[in-house]
C-alpha cells in the first residue's frame, strides 16, 4: 500500500511538472489567438527561440541560469515586435487560411534556421547546481528542478491572473477581447495594445521554452513536433483566458502521465481521446466564451 | 580561313578535348538517399559525414583515371514514396552505378524494388529492419539490426546472475525487434522477463514508465528508445526516480548510450552498460585513424557515432568493388564482390558480409560508460565476435 | 449581402457551370509533360496523385468551409487498404482503388457523423485528433500494417491486366492521370450542382442555410464522405505506384502540407489545387536538389512571400490583377 501511495505521488508530481511546461508555452498562444483572432501556428517558434537563446548563453558563454532565462525572454519579446509589425499585423482580420499559410512558412523556416545555427541535435541543458538533484520536502524527496518548475508555474499563473484582473492593462486587454470596436471607441490604442500583447505572449512562450528545456528538449523540429500539444491545451482550455489553459494543461498533463503509468499500451491514445470528448462536449473549450 | 571554318575547327578541338577527358576518367556515381532536412535529420547527418569522409580520405587510393562521385538526395524522413522516386531518378536520370544510404527501414524497403528492376546494387548504411535484406537480391547492409545488438546484451545480463528482467521499449517496429532480441538472449541464458512495457512514440517525459519498472523491482531493466533526445529524457527520468539507488541495473543499446548524446546527459549514465557495434572511445588503431580524419574534417563537434561508421564502411565496400574491377562493373559483378566483402580494419573491428543473407556480420561490444579525461565515454570491456543477425537464423526464408 | 451582389453571385455561378476552353489546359499540359519531360514521370505521377488529394481537401476546405488538419486520415486509410489487399493476393489496381475508396469513405462517414457538429478551432482539432489516433493505431497493428517498418510484400498486377508498373513511371503516370481526370469530373459536377452551391451557402452563412430549411449537417456529412473517398483513391494511387505503405501516409504533417498546397493555389476554386500542388512539389524538388539541407527555409520563405504579395493564393492574386485590368480602361 505504501509503495502504491508513493507511486501515485510520484506520478502526480511528474504530471504536474509536465503540465506547467505545457501551460507556460501555451498561455501566450491563448492570449494571441483569443485577442487577435489569429491562427498562430508559429507560436512554438518563439518557445524554441527562447530555449535556444537560453541554452546557448548557458553552455557557450557560461552565463548564469537566471540571467540567461531573463535575457532569452527579453530577446524573444524584442524579436516579436518587428515580426508583429511586418508579418502579423497585415493579416489581422484577414482570411484565417492566409494566417495558416504564413505561420506554417515561419515554422518551416525555423526548422532550417535552428539546424543552420545549432546543428541537428538537441541542445544540452543542465540545471544549475542549486536546482539539480533531489530536494527533501519533509515527507519525501522530489527532483529539485521539477519542483522548481511547479513553483514557477504556480507563481506565474497567479501573477498573470492578478495582472489581467487587477491592472489597467489587463482591463484593456479584456475589453479588446470582448469587443474590439468598443474598446477603440473609448480611446484604447488597440494597435499598440496588440503589439504589446503579441510581444508579451511570445515572451511567455520563450520563458516556457527555456524553463521547460529539461522536459521538452530544444531541437530544430521543436515548433513542428509540439504544435499539436500546444493547440490541444489552447483548444481544450478555451481561447483568450488565463485559467482555461491552466486547467487544461493540468488535466492533460496529469491524466496523460497517469494513463501512461496505468495503461501504457493505450497511453498514446488517451490524451487525444480526452481532447475529443471534451471538444464534443464543449466545442469552445472548458472556459471559452460563447 | 573563314570565320565559320575557324569556329568549326575550334569546336572540333573542344570536342576532342572532351572525349580525351572522358576516356581518361571513369566516373563511378554513387547515389545516396538520405535524410538531410526536417526534424529527423540527425541520423542522416551522421551517416553522410561518414560517407563524405571516406571518399575524401580514399579517393587517392583508386586506380588511375577512376573517381567516385556522390550524388545526394533528401527523402526528408520516413517517406518511402519519396525515397523510391529519388532512387528511381538516380537510376534513370543520373545513371548511378550504385545506390546507397537509407536511414529509415520503410524507405530502404521501397528502394529495394528499384534496385531489383534496374539491377543496381544497393548498400544500406543505416536502416535496421531485420527482414529488409530479403527485399532484393541487390541489397547488402553494412549497419546492423536491433536483434543483432540486443540479443548479446540479454545474454550478458543473464550471465551476471540477474534472474528477473523488465523490458521497456518504444512502441514501434524497431522497439519490438529490440525487445525480441533482449528477451531471447536473456531467457536463453536462464533469466525470466517478469514484465514489459511498450512506451508510446510521442513521449517526452518517461517517468510513468520508469516508475512502473521501479514498482516491479526487477534485477535489471532493458530499455530501448530511438537515439537522440528521447534517450536523454529516459536517463533524466531514471535518475530522478532513483532506480540505481533502488538497486535496479540498467542495460541498453548504443541507441540510448549514443556517443553524440552522452554530453547532454550530465552524470546520469555513469556506469550504465550497453551493447553496441561501435564506440567512439574504442582504442583500435583503425578507429584512431578514422577519428583523426574526422577531427581534421569536422572538428570536435559533431561526434562520430555508429551511423557515421556504417556510412564509412559502406563506402569502403563500394571502393573495393571499384578497385577490384578497375571501375568497370555491372550490377551482378558488383554484387559478387559486395556479398563476399570483408575487412579487418573497420573502425569497429573486423566486419564482413554474410554471402547467404547479404547482411552484416560484426562484433558486438559490451561497453560501460566511464569518465575518461573529464568526458563520458562508452568503454568496451567485452567482445562477442562475429555476430550474425539472430532474427534471420530463427526465421529462415520460406 | 445586398440583392444586387446576390444576383451577381448567382450569375457568376451560372457562368462557372459551362465548360470553358481554358479548362482543357491542365490536361493538355499533363499530356504534353509526358512527352517533354520523360525523365520526370515518377515525380509527375506523384504530383498527379497528390493533385487528386488536393482536390478532395479543397472540397471540404474550400467549398464546405471545414478547416481540417487531418485529411491524411482518409488518404492513409486508402493507401493501407490498397496495400493490404495487394500484399494478400488481391493485386488488381482497380479493385484496390475501389476498395480504398469504400474504406476511406466509411471512415469519413463515421468520423463526419461525430465531429461535423462543431466549428472553428474545435473542428480543426477534432480532425487532427482523428488522424493522429488512426496513425497510432496503424503503428500498433504491426501484423496488418507492418508498423514503422512499412507494409511490405505488395504485389500489384498490371493495370487492366496489360500495363505493368515500370520503373520509369510510364504506367503510373497514365494511371494517375486517368484516375485524376475521373476525380476531377466528379468534383466539377458536384461543385456546380445545386448541392455544391448549397455547400457554399453553408460556408458563407450557416444560420441562414438552416433558416431556409437546408439539411446542413446531412450535407456536410455527405460532402465529407465524398471527399474522403477521393482522398482514399489518391492514397491508393501512391500505395500502388510505390508498392509500399508506411506511417507517413497518416501523418498530421501530410495533412498540413496538403492544406498549405491548396491554400497556396487558392481555395474553393477547383483549380487552386492544379496550381498549388505542382508549384509546391516542383519547388520542393528543385530546392531540395539545390540545397538538400536547408530547403525548408526556402519553401517557408516562399509561403511567407505568397501571403505578403498574393493574398488568397496564386489564383486569388490572378483574380485581383484581372480585376484591375478590367477596371483601368
Amino acid at each position: 500500500m505504501d509503495a502504491a501511495l508513493s507511486a501515485a505521488i510520484s506520478i502526480g508530481f511528474h504530471g504536474v511538472a509536465f503540465a506547467m511546461v505545457l501551460y507556460l508555452v501555451s498561455v501566450g498562444l491563448s492570449i494571441t489567438m483569443g485577442l487577435m483572432g489569429f491562427v498562430n501556428l508559429a507560436h512554438g517558434v518563439f518557445a524554441a527561440a527562447g530555449g535556444y537563446f537560453m541554452t546557448t548563453l548557458m553552455t557557450r558563454y557560461g552565463v548564469p541560469f537566471a540571467v540567461s532565462v531573463a535575457l532569452a525572454t527579453l530577446a524573444v519579446a524584442a524579436l516579436a515586435v518587428p515580426l508583429e509589425r511586418f508579418l502579423y499585423r497585415p493579416l489581422y482580420g484577414a482570411d484565417e487560411l492566409d494566417q495558416v499559410l504564413m505561420t506554417m512558412g515561419l515554422v518551416f523556416m525555423s526548422v532550417a534556421i535552428g539546424k543552420y545555427f545549432w546543428g541537428p541535435t538537441a541542445m544540452p541543458f543542465y540545471p544549475p547546481a542549486a536546482l539539480s538533484g533531489q530536494i527533501d520536502l519533509g515527507f519525501r524527496t522530489f527532483p529539485t528542478y521539477r519542483t522548481f518548475l511547479i513553483g514557477s508555474g504556480a507563481i506565474l499563473v497567479t501573477l498573470l491572473w492578478l495582472g489581467l484582473e487587477r491592472t489597467r492593462f489587463g482591463a484593456m486587454i479584456r475589453a479588446a477581447v470582448d469587443n474590439r470596436r468598443m474598446a477603440q471607441s473609448v480611446g484604447i490604442n488597440t494597435s499598440q495594445l496588440f503589439t504589446f500583447a503579441f510581444a508579451f505572449g511570445s515572451a511567455l512562450a520563450a520563458l516556457g521554452g527555456g524553463l521547460g528545456a529539461e522536459i521538452l528538449a530544444i531541437d530544430p523540429g521543436y515548433a513542428l513536433e509540439h504544435l499539436v500539444y500546444f493547440l490541444i491545451v489552447v483548444a481544450v482550455g478555451g481561447l483568450g483566458t488565463i485559467r482555461g489553459p491552466f486547467v487544461a494543461a493540468l488535466l492533460l498533463g496529469v491524466s496523460d502521465t497517469a494513463f501512461k503509468y496505468l495503461l501504457p499500451e493505450l497511453g498514446a491514445f488517451f490524451i487525444y481521446a480526452l481532447t475529443m470528448v471534451i471538444l464534443l462536449w464543449k466545442p469552445r473549450g472548458l472556459f471559452g466564451q460563447a | 580561313m573563314t570565320i565559320t571554318a575557324r569556329f568549326l575547327a575550334a569546336l572540333f578541338t573542344v570536342t576532342l578535348a572532351g572525349i580525351g577527358i572522358a576516356s581518361a576518367q571513369t566516373e563511378i556515381k554513387v547515389g545516396v538517399v538520405s535524410t538531410m532536412s526536417g526534424p529527423d535529420a540527425q541520423p542522416g547527418d551522421e551517416m553522410n559525414k561518414g560517407i563524405d569522409l571516406y571518399v575524401k580520405e580514399h579517393q587517392k587510393d583508386l586506380p588511375a583515371g577512376v573517381k567516385v562521385t556522390l550524388i545526394y538526395r533528401d527523402d526528408t524522413g520516413a517517406n518511402p514514396d519519396v525515397a523510391k522516386r529519388l532512387a528511381t531518378e538516380l537510376v534513370t536520370r543520373d545513371h548511378v552505378n550504385i545506390l546507397a544510404g537509407a536511414v529509415w527501414s520503410p524507405n530502404a524497403a521501397a528502394i529495394a524494388s528499384v534496385a531489383t528492376e534496374a539491377k543496381v546494387p544497393f548498400v544500406i548504411m543505416n536502416a535496421a529492419g531485420a527482414s529488409i535484406t530479403r527485399a532484393s537480391p541487390y541489397i547488402i547492409r553494412t549497419s546492423f539490426t536491433l536483434w543483432l545488438v540486443s540479443t548479446p546484451i540479454g545474454q550478458w545480463a543473464a550471465k551476471q546472475g540477474w534472474k528477473k528482467a523488465y523490458t521497456a521499449v518504444t512502441d514501434y517496429a524497431p522497439g519490438f525487434d529490440a525487445e525480441g532480441g533482449f528477451t531471447k538472449g536473456f531467457t536463453d541464458g536462464g533469466g525470466t522477463v517478469i514484465d514489459k512495457v511498450r512506451m508510446p512514440f510521442p513521449t517526452d517525459d518517461y517517468s510513468p514508465f520508469i516508475q512502473r519498472i521501479k514498482d516491479s523491482k526487477p534485477n535489471v531493466a532493458f530499455i530501448f528508445v530511438p537515439a537522440g533526445k528521447k534517450a536523454t529524457a529516459v536517463m533524466k527520468a531514471w535518475n530522478d526516480l532513483g532506480l540505481t539507488k533502488a538497486g535496479i541495473k540498467l542495460v541498453t543499446t548504443q541507441d540510448v548510450m549514443l556517443d553524440e548524446e552522452l554530453p547532454n546527459m550530465g552524470d546520469a549514465p555513469l556506469g550504465i552498460v550497453s551493447a553496441g557495434t561501435y564506440s567512439n572511445a574504442a582504442t583500435r588503431a583503425a578507429n584512431q585513424v578514422f577519428l583523426n580524419a574526422w577531427r581534421n574534417a569536422y572538428g570536435e563537434k559533431p561526434i562520430a557515432d555508429f551511423m557515421s561508421v556504417a556510412g564509412w564502411d559502406g563506402m569502403a565496400a563500394i571502393f573495393d568493388v571499384v578497385k577490384q574491377t578497375n571501375g568497370k562493373f555491372d550490377g551482378d559483378a558488383a554484387m559478387k564482390i559486395l556479398s563476399n566483402w570483408k575487412t579487418t580494419d573497420s573502425p569497429r573491428g573486423p566486419i564482413s558480409i554474410d554471402p547467404n543473407t547479404r547482411d552484416v556480420i560484426e562484433n558486438v561490444y559490451i561497453r560501460r560508460v566511464e569518465n575518461l579525461n573529464g568526458k563520458l565515454a562508452n568503454v568496451e570491456f567485452e567482445t562477442i565476435p562475429n555476430v550474425k543477425d539472430p532474427w534471420k537464423e530463427a526465421n529462415p526464408p520460406k | 449581402m445586398t440583392a444586387k451582389s446576390a444576383a451577381h453571385t448567382i450569375a457568376t455561378f451560372a457562368r462557372r457551370h459551362r465548360l470553358r476552353p481554358m479548362e482543357a489546359l491542365p490536361w493538355v499540359l499533363a499530356v504534353a509533360a509526358y512527352f517533354v519531360f520523360p525523365d520526370y514521370l515518377a515525380l509527375g505521377a506523384q504530383i498527379l496523385a497528390t493533385l487528386l488529394f488536393g482536390l478532395s481537401a479543397d472540397l471540404v476546405l474550400g467549398y464546405a468551409g471545414i478547416v481540417t488538419l487531418g485529411h491524411a486520415a482518409f488518404y492513409g486509410v486508402g493507401a493501407y487498404t490498397a496495400g493490404y489487399l495487394a500484399a494478400h493476393g488481391v493485386g488488381s489496381p482497380i479493385i484496390g482503388l475501389i476498395a480504398a475508396m469504400v474504406a476511406a469513405g466509411a471512415v469519413g462517414f463515421i468520423s463526419g457523423l461525430i465531429i461535423l457538429r462543431t466549428q472553428g478551432l474545435s473542428i480543426l482539432m477534432l480532425t487532427l485528433v482523428v488522424c493522429v489516433m488512426l496513425q497510432e493505431a496503424a503503428n500498433k497493428m504491426t501484423s496488418i500494417t507492418g508498423g514503422a517498418d512499412g507494409l511490405q510484400g505488395m504485389e500489384v498486377q498490371p493495370v487492366l491486366g496489360m500495363f505493368r508498373f515500370d520503373m520509369y513511371g510510364h504506367t503510373a503516370y497514365w494511371y494517375a492521370l486517368g484516375v485524376l481526370f475521373l476525380g476531377w469530373a466528379v468534383t466539377r459536377t458536384i461543385v456546380h450542382s445545386s448541392f455544391g452551391r448549397s455547400l457554399t451557402g453553408i460556408r458563407e452563412n450557416v444560420a441562414r442555410m438552416n433558416a431556409i430549411g437546408t439539411p446542413v449537417f446531412f450535407r456536410l456529412v455527405t460532402i465529407y464522405t465524398i471527399s474522403a473517398m477521393l482522398a482514399g483513391a489518391a492514397g491508393a494511387l501512391i500505395a500502388e505506384t510505390t508498392q509500399l505503405v508506411a506511417l507517413n501516409v497518416l501523418s498530421v504533417d501530410l495533412s498540413g502540407t496538403i492544406l498549405v498546397m491548396i491554400i497556396l493555389g487558392g481555395v474553393g476554386r477547383l483549380y487552386g489545387a492544379f496550381i498549388g500542388v505542382p508549384l509546391y512539389m516542383i519547388a520542393q524538388d528543385r530546392f531540395s536538389t539545390i540545397d538538400p539541407t536547408y530547403w525548408y527555409f526556402w519553401i517557408g520563405l516562399l509561403l511567407v512571400l505568397v501571403v505578403a504579395f498574393a493574398r488568397g493564393g496564386i489564383l486569388g492574386m490572378a483574380d485581383a490583377v484581372l480585376r484591375r485590368f478590367k477596371r483601368s480602361p
